[in-house]
Parts: C-alpha cells; structure tokens; sequence
C-alpha cells in the first residue's frame, strides 16, 4: 500500500475498495507514509489525543464548569442528570457530551480542536456513544479517530474548517461529517456508507451561518455541538439502512463551499450578524468586561 | 487559514480552550516572541489587533500570549493563571489596543519586548486559523515565518555577499533550505532573514553567523 494519495471521498472509497480496507485503515496508511512514521506511533498519539477526550468529558459532565464571561458553563452536566422525555438515554447522553466538552472549551478547559476548539465536542460525544452502543474497544475508537480524520482532511481541501471562512458549517457541520463518518465504520458500514453518511450530514448542516455572541465561542457554538451530533447520529442511522444520497458526498462538500464563500462577511465570525446581532446578543456584549 | 492536510492538523491540537486562534495561536505567538527574543523578555508591552483587541479577553487571548512568553505550551493548565506568574517572575507586561491597519489579519499581535541585557525586539505575528500562526514583521522588517520547521532568523546590515555566506554556511552543515526570505528597510540598511530548514542547525553555527549579522536565532518548530 504505497504511494496512496487522497484529496476527495471518491478516491478514499475507491483506495478503500481496491485494497478491501476500512476508510480509518487507508487514512492511517498514507498519514504514515507522509510522516514517514510507523503506524504504532501514529495509534499512540492517537490514543493520548483520546485520554484527553475522555478527560474533558468527565469533566464537563461532573464538575461545576464556568466560562470567565459567564455565558455558559453546566447545561451538559444538567442534561446528563435528568430522565430524558423524548431521546433515548444514549442520544441523550450524546447531546449532553457534546455540550459538556463545549463548556469546558469555554471555561479553558483542556480540549482537543477536532476540527477547531469552537466544535471540540461533536467527535468525543460519538466516540463515546459508539463505545456503549456498539461496544467497541478503544483500539476501535482510536481507528475510528483516523476515519475521522480522513474526512475532515478532504472538507479542508476541498472547502474549508474555519468559520471566518465558511460558516459554522465550516465547524460543527465537518465535525458532524467526520461524526457520521465513525460512527457509521464502528457500527459495520462500508465505505461507501461511510461516503453517504458524510454526505446526508452536511446536508443537513449546510448554510450554517457563524455568529458568536460578543465573539465569543460559546452562544450559540456551544448548543451547535448538541445540534451537530444529532445530524450526525441521523445521518449514520440512514447509511446504515443501506439509504443512499441522491447527491454524492464531494458534490456536497462542494457546495458547501461554494455556500461558505457566499456568506456575507457578517455571518463569518465576524459577530456582527445574526445572534450576535439579536438585541439580547448586542445586550450581553455590553455587559461583558 | 491554510489547507490542513494531515490527520493530526485536523484532530488537535491538545490545547486549553476556548478558540484555537484566540488562544492557542496566541500561545504560539508568545513563544515565537519568545524564541526570536532568545530568552524570557523582562519587558512586554503586547499591542491587540483587531479581533484581538475586540474579543480578546473573553477568550483568554492576554493571558495566553503571556503564557507563549513564559514558554508555555497550549494545554498548559497555568495559562489562566500567568497574568499573576508573569508578575511574580518580576515581568513587567503591559497591554495595548491598536489598529495595525486594515493590511493586518484581525488576528494579530505585536510584541514588544526588552530582555535582561536592554535589547529591544519588536515582532508582530497573526494567528491564522486552527492554532497556526504567521510572524509578518520583526524589527518592521517584513518577515514571512510559519514556525512549523527549523528555522534560522537574522538581522543584519544590508550588504553584497551576506546572504550568500549565510547560506553557505547552512550548506556546510547539510542542511537544506525549504523556504527563506530577505528583506531591507533600505539600500545599506537594517535587513532581515528568515530562513526556514529541513533539519536543525548545529548551534556552533551561530557562532560563525553572529560574525556578520548582528543577531541570529535558532528556532525550533513551534509544533
């Protein structure tokens, strides 16, 4: 398996099937051909990258965390705490992870950007989901990390990860793609399953505009977490029925750039635009320090 | 930002939230101060540039510079806490908001900074996206550096043959040059290199540079 190269999903797929690999094998292969690393080291860095995950989410889920503007800080903990109405317990727990791991980005907690700080929690809440559900081992986990990866590499080639320039589809929408993306590898899926779930969640996250109250990464990023490991949770469950995108997933990827580059500059991070320019955003910015 | 192409560019860094540019970035921007200054400063007076200066603090963005040049890394859990270590280490850090102008990313930072011998050094640096960062000027010299590699920085008078002696020299040593830039407020003037390397230069190297260039510094890669 040398002298593999990937910029888009198809090649990922195609390089999957020739070789009758997973997507997070392939990833894994290249990423340690370009490093000119052995794979053990790279699954070590990997796995550290996971401790810190789990850190975080232990922590956001039992401990009073607060961000120094006081804007967030304790709903993840909350949900986690209370009989959910309508979720199942898992999928609430999985909105509840991903909100707790935002908090803890707020409140300088130590976090891993997966892709950016802003969407930190969307991975570790379906890694650690996956965990349960399908009862899969950390090694799985660390191989789902890699498959991730993969997809979060063809978005930024392809489109962008950064919310001054795409939106927050830009964010938590590729979190959520690179979400489904393990989710649907740890529950069985294909490659091309993979392909779909990447696809029916961007999808649903495209046009999502950045506009961080007071500029800060916290209202509304941090309930975009919860909101993006929900599409991702969909997403993975529709792949999984074997229900195929009528788009393919690089077509989509294309259009969310093209959607990111048409956002006007108010709705890219700039806090000038949209929550941030509601009366109770511009309200809360004036009592900031 | 520029397109990341590696997995753990994508998934990282380690870091204390709550922006990867507002604070992990600045983190890189102090230890790059840091690092060109060759020493931890005993004088900061740090100017905020545009989305530095407007959100700056709410996103730790002060204390995370400070951090930078106190030499911590991004997950350093003391970065909440290094307004109070920088003062009790005797350093004397000031804060400033500017308009760089509108040339200048939002995000970006200048440092100015005196070491223990009174040797000023002034660098402005711009947080890209993702953590990365991209010193633009030091000395106001235009200086373009990533700190992802080895790299090598100089100031020197602008004068025939010192680039070329200089990288003879990188030469001698096996070293191979990836990037590098050269830049000079004038003809005979103040000028500046930056070179960046595939692999590190021995630090007896500098000891043959710092014969004709007034300041030479071996940095190491920030990541």
């Amino acid at each position: 398996m040398s002298n593999m190269q990937y910029q888009t999903l198809h090649q990922l797929i195609k390089l999957a099937a020739e070789h009758n690999k997973r997507i997070s094998e392939i990833v894994l292969a290249v990423e340690a051909e370009q490093k000119q690393e052995r794979p053990e080291v790279l699954r070590n860095q990997m796995l550290t990258i996971w401790h810190v995950m789990q850190q975080a989410i232990k922590r956001g889920l039992t401990e009073d965390v607060k961000s120094l503007s006081g804007l967030s800080g304790g709903d993840g903990k909350r949900l986690a705490s209370v009989t959910p109405k309508l979720l199942s317990r898992q999928v609430a727990r999985a909105a509840a992870t991903a909100l707790a791991v935002g908090e803890v980005n707020a409140a300088m907690g130590r976090i891993v950007a997966c892709p950016t700080a802003g969407s930190c929690g969307i991975v570790p809440a379906a890694l650690a989901f996956a965990m349960e559900q399908f009862k899969v081992s950390e090694e799985d986990v660390i191989m789902g990390l890699f498959t991730a990866a993969g997809i979060g590499i063809v978005c930024s080639l392809n489109a962008s990860i950064s919310g001054a320039e795409g939106g927050c589809q830009a964010e938590c929408g590729v979190a959520a793609a690179m979400a489904a993306a393990a989710l649907t590898e740890l529950g069985g899926g294909t490659p091309e399953q993979v392909g779909h779930a990447v696809a029916f969640c961007l999808t649903n996250m495209l046009g999502l505009v950045c506009d961080p109250v007071a500029g800060l990464v916290e209202v509304p990023c941090i309930l975009r977490n919860a909101g993006a490991i929900m599409q991702a949770l969909l997403a993975a469950e529709l792949a999984l029925a074997d229900i195929k995108s009528r788009i393919p997933a690089d077509e989509v990827i294309g259009a969310m750039h093209e959607v990111g580059e048409a956002l006007p500059e108010s709705l890219r991070e700039t806090a000038k635009g949209g929550l941030a320019n509601t009366p109770t955003g511009k309200r809360l910015r004036s009592r900031l320090p | 930002m520029g397109k990341a192409d590696s997995v753990f560019e994508i998934i990282g860094p380690i870091m204390l939230g709550p922006s990867s540019s507002h604070t992990a970035g600045a983190v890189y921007i102090g230890r790059m101060g840091r690092a060109v200054l060759g020493e931890t400063p005993v004088q900061a007076v740090i100017q905020l540039h545009g989305s530095f200066a407007l959100t700056g603090r709410g996103h730790g963005t002060d204390k995370a510079i400070v951090a930078g040049l106190l030499g911590f890394d991004p997950d350093d859990e003391r970065i909440p806490r290094a307004l109070e270590l920088a003062k009790e280490a005797g350093i004397v850090v000031k804060f400033r908001k500017v308009d760089l102008g509108e040339d200048h990313h939002p995000n970006t930072a200048r440092l100015l900074l005196e070491d223990s011998k009174g040797t000023h050094l002034e660098i402005t640096a711009s947080s890209v996206g993702g953590g990365n960062i991209s010193v633009e000027e030091i000395d106001g010299l235009p200086v373009k550096l990533s700190g992802e590699s080895h790299t090598l920085v100089t100031i020197h008078k602008d004068q025939p043959g010192i680039v070329a002696k200089t990288t003879a020299l990188i030469a001698r040593y096996g070293v191979n040059i990836s990037t590098m830039n050269v830049s000079r407020q004038h003809r005979g003037g103040p000028a500046a290199m930056a070179i960046e390397m595939d692999q590190p230069l021995p630090p007896e190297a500098l000891r043959e540079l710092e014969k004709w260039v007034q300041m030479a510094r071996l940095i190491p890669p920030l990541y």
